[in-house]
């Protein structure tokens, strides 16, 4: 017999975190991923394939009408890598924040039944995100012995897992202050899509940074987190260091961004149930 | 030993917004410049609630709709805090407010079971050791691997309810969720249950059905307007609130004003007819007449009426609507009428009958009346004999049956 577990139910203070009780439900996370990757494959002919095709069909759009046509520079790699190393890392940015922002409204019906800590749901969201972003990847080495990119290994090991954290850190932050922002004003449904499409040009994927030629236009754009992500994973293939000044302004306001996202979900997670 | 569920002094209120459900930033931006451009009203859906479980026992929570019952169990779930006060648990709680939470149609049965199971916070190795159980249990081995689209609505309880049968936690908090599903099913889950409750587990248990209460509960406790009115034996309890029922509904004018004119809600008005004569007192075997009057907001372009008729321990004997009988109503699309029901010969025995009346449009409801008159059927012989069979076995009778004795040997 196990010791009696004792709990206590009372009022919610706005900001204290439950890290333990988080840990406690990490396989309902884990079956929360499990469903929404099994479900977002289902009844597709293509499957999988669709996370490799998404990136891959924009990177030929982008190289023939962007690389092609105005002749964008690349940081010395070749335009379809340079293209295709930001999309794949954008992607699970789109996709991630996307679905997190839907999350808690397309479960609102498990929410109002049964309690596990909400932000669950969301991150489960950037974990499907990931796991498409897995598939991608292993095309992208294929497009980079296709291209015969040089790489420098050494950064490659710490600059490529510093750029995952930044992605998550980048997607969980707006996907949790979207999806709580979504339960009580249904306006950021619209809101969302929109955002993503254009932040798309106005993130630095489909040309680099160093193409702006304005100082205070670059800074402004610099405020992208995933800016500074997809600027490490592509740092063991680019012919000059990054601007870190600009890696600094894109990592600040993605750690900002990430407070305030899981503070407004914590504050507004005690209502979830009350208006979803 | 100290007591499962210390319950102290829980209150719960809800700001309800005049306005639309959800807010739209629109509504926000124009607070900033008009702020009284909605309305809030404060309403305690539970106010100092206070009262201790023992482990092993299982309490029965029973009250009219809006008294609480569902707030109470949402805040013993952790679905929503409590604005004051506090409840101190000892062991692990698991709640049954609905089955199959988070089933999904894509997946197969195997599947589900392990989403639910996880849902519901089973562990991976708890699911995978209980997995043959439950599927034995559920009866839908054959199917475990088809996705659950394909399944019956039966099927899919049935899948449900074994997943939620092999919780095993010391406290089991369940809302009204075996009102559903066939009713040999049904008795196999109150007896899973039973099982629970005797192997010390404490269960709480919501139902509006007295019957069940009474069997699956030793305790009840009795929740009127947000305020616990009283905890005791379950027979005394039961038998208060069925009183306090009756009381209320003992309008015998058969005449009831459901809201006032200048109301949103659509039901205004609900009239009991007995052999033409306004009463709610009606008879074996008279005619009687339910109207129901609606101004809706919006046209209603398919009205539609239902009515369930329960017997005083609230369980359900007929579920009707117009469609089962003549289809839909073929109308232009209109905001105010009535709809009466005439049933031409009433087969309910002497009692007490409670209604629930469901006025719809198409498939949708647009306004449900849980509990909302009672009417009480007087005795009246309706065979030639003029005896009637006994009351603590009928609720219902059957005219003209014939009776036939043969001396010959039966023949096959």
């Amino acid at each position: 017999m196990q010791e009696p577990h004792t709990f206590e139910i009372k009022p919610r203070s706005a900001f204290a975190f439950n890290f333990k009780e988080l840990a406690a439900h990490s396989e309902l996370l884990y079956f929360f991923a499990w469903r929404d990757i099994k479900i977002k494959y289902k009844q597709t002919v293509l499957g999988f394939l669709w996370a490799v095709l998404q990136p891959l069909l924009l990177m030929l759009i982008f190289t023939v009408f962007i690389g092609r046509a105005l002749q964008v520079s690349s940081e010395g790699m070749g335009y379809p890598v340079f293209v295709y190393s930001g999309l794949v890392l954008w992607l699970v940015f789109a996709s991630g924040v996307t679905t997190a922002a839907n999350s808690m409204v397309s479960n609102a019906a498990i929410i109002k039944k049964i309690y596990f800590p909400r932000l669950i749901i969301p991150i489960a969201a950037v974990l499907v995100a990931l796991f498409d972003f897995v598939m991608a990847f292993a095309i992208f080495i294929v497009i980079l012995f296709f291209y015969s990119t040089p790489i420098n290994l050494v950064v490659l090991l710490y600059s490529w897992p510093l750029a995952l954290l930044l992605t998550v850190v980048a997607t969980a932050g707006p996907g949790c202050l979207l999806a709580a922002l979504n339960i009580k004003y249904r306006d950021f449904r619209y809101v969302v899509h929109f955002l993503i499409q254009v932040l798309l040009f106005v993130t630095p994927v489909i040309y680099p940074l160093s193409s702006i030629s304005q100082t205070w236009l670059q800074y402004l754009v610099a405020l992208n987190p995933m800016y500074a992500a997809i600027t490490f994973f592509r740092l063991p293939l680019a012919d000059a260091p990054p601007d870190w000044i600009l890696i600094s302004i894109s990592v600040g306001s993605g750690i900002v961004l990430f407070l305030i996202g899981l503070a407004y979900f914590r504050r507004t997670e005690n209502y979830f149930a009350d208006i979803a | 030993m100290l007591p499962a569920l210390e319950v102290k002094g829980i209150s719960k209120k809800f700001s309800i917004r005049h306005e639309s459900p959800y807010l739209s930033l629109r509504d926000r931006v124009m607070d900033l410049f008009k702020p009284s451009h909605t309305s809030h009203e404060d309403f305690w859906a539970l106010r100092n609630v206070s009262f201790e479980v023992q482990p092993g026992e299982s309490i029965g929570i029973i009250g009219k709709n809006g008294a609480g019952k569902s707030t109470l169990l949402k805040i013993l779930s952790k679905i929503t805090p409590p604005t004051q006060g506090k409840i101190i648990g000892r062991g692990r709680i698991a709640s049954l407010l609905e089955v199959g939470t988070g089933f999904h149609p894509e997946l197969t049965g195997r599947e589900n079971i392990f989403l639910n199971g996880s849902i519901l916070g089973m562990k991976r190795q708890e699911i995978i050791s209980k997995f043959d159980a439950i599927i034995d249990f559920a009866g839908t081995e054959r199917f475990l691997d088809t996705p659950l689209k394909h399944y019956s609505s039966g099927m899919q309880l049935r899948l449900a309810f074994a997943v939620a049968a092999f919780l095993e936690p010391e406290i089991l908090v369940i809302d009204e969720v075996l009102a559903v599903g066939d009713a040999e099913f049904q008795k196999k889950c109150i007896g899973k249950m039973e099982d629970v409750s005797r192997s010390g587990r404490t269960i709480l248990f919501v139902s509006h059905n007295m019957a069940a209460v009474q069997s699956l509960c030793t305790t009840c406790l009795l929740l009127q307007r947000g305020e616990l009115k009283s905890i005791g034996p379950s027979a005394d309890v039961v038998a208060q609130y069925l009183t306090s029922m009756e009381s209320q509904a003992l309008n015998t004018s058969g005449f009831i004003q459901v809201h006032p004119p200048d109301s949103e809600k659509p039901i205004r008005t609900i009239e009991v007819l007995c052999d033409n004569n306004r009463s709610s007192v009606a008879y074996m075997g008279c005619q009687l007449e339910i109207r129901v009057s609606f101004k809706a907001v919006e046209r209603l372009t398919t009205p539609v009426l239902g009515i369930i008729i329960k017997d005083n321990y609230g369980t359900p004997l007929i579920g009707i609507n117009n469609r089962h009988y003549q289809g839909n109503f073929v109308t232009p699309p209109l905001k105010e009428g009535y709809i009466s029901m005439k049933i031409p010969y009433l087969a309910l025995f002497e009692g007490a009958y409670h209604v629930d009346v469901h006025l719809g449009d198409e498939f949708k409801d647009i306004e449900v009346l849980q509990d909302c008159f009672q009417f009480t059927v007087e005795p009246l012989a309706f065979s030639g004999s003029g005896e009637l069979p006994p009351k603590s076995i009928n609720r219902m009778f059957m005219k003209d049956i014939t009776w036939m004795l043969n001396s010959s040997r039966h023949v096959e």
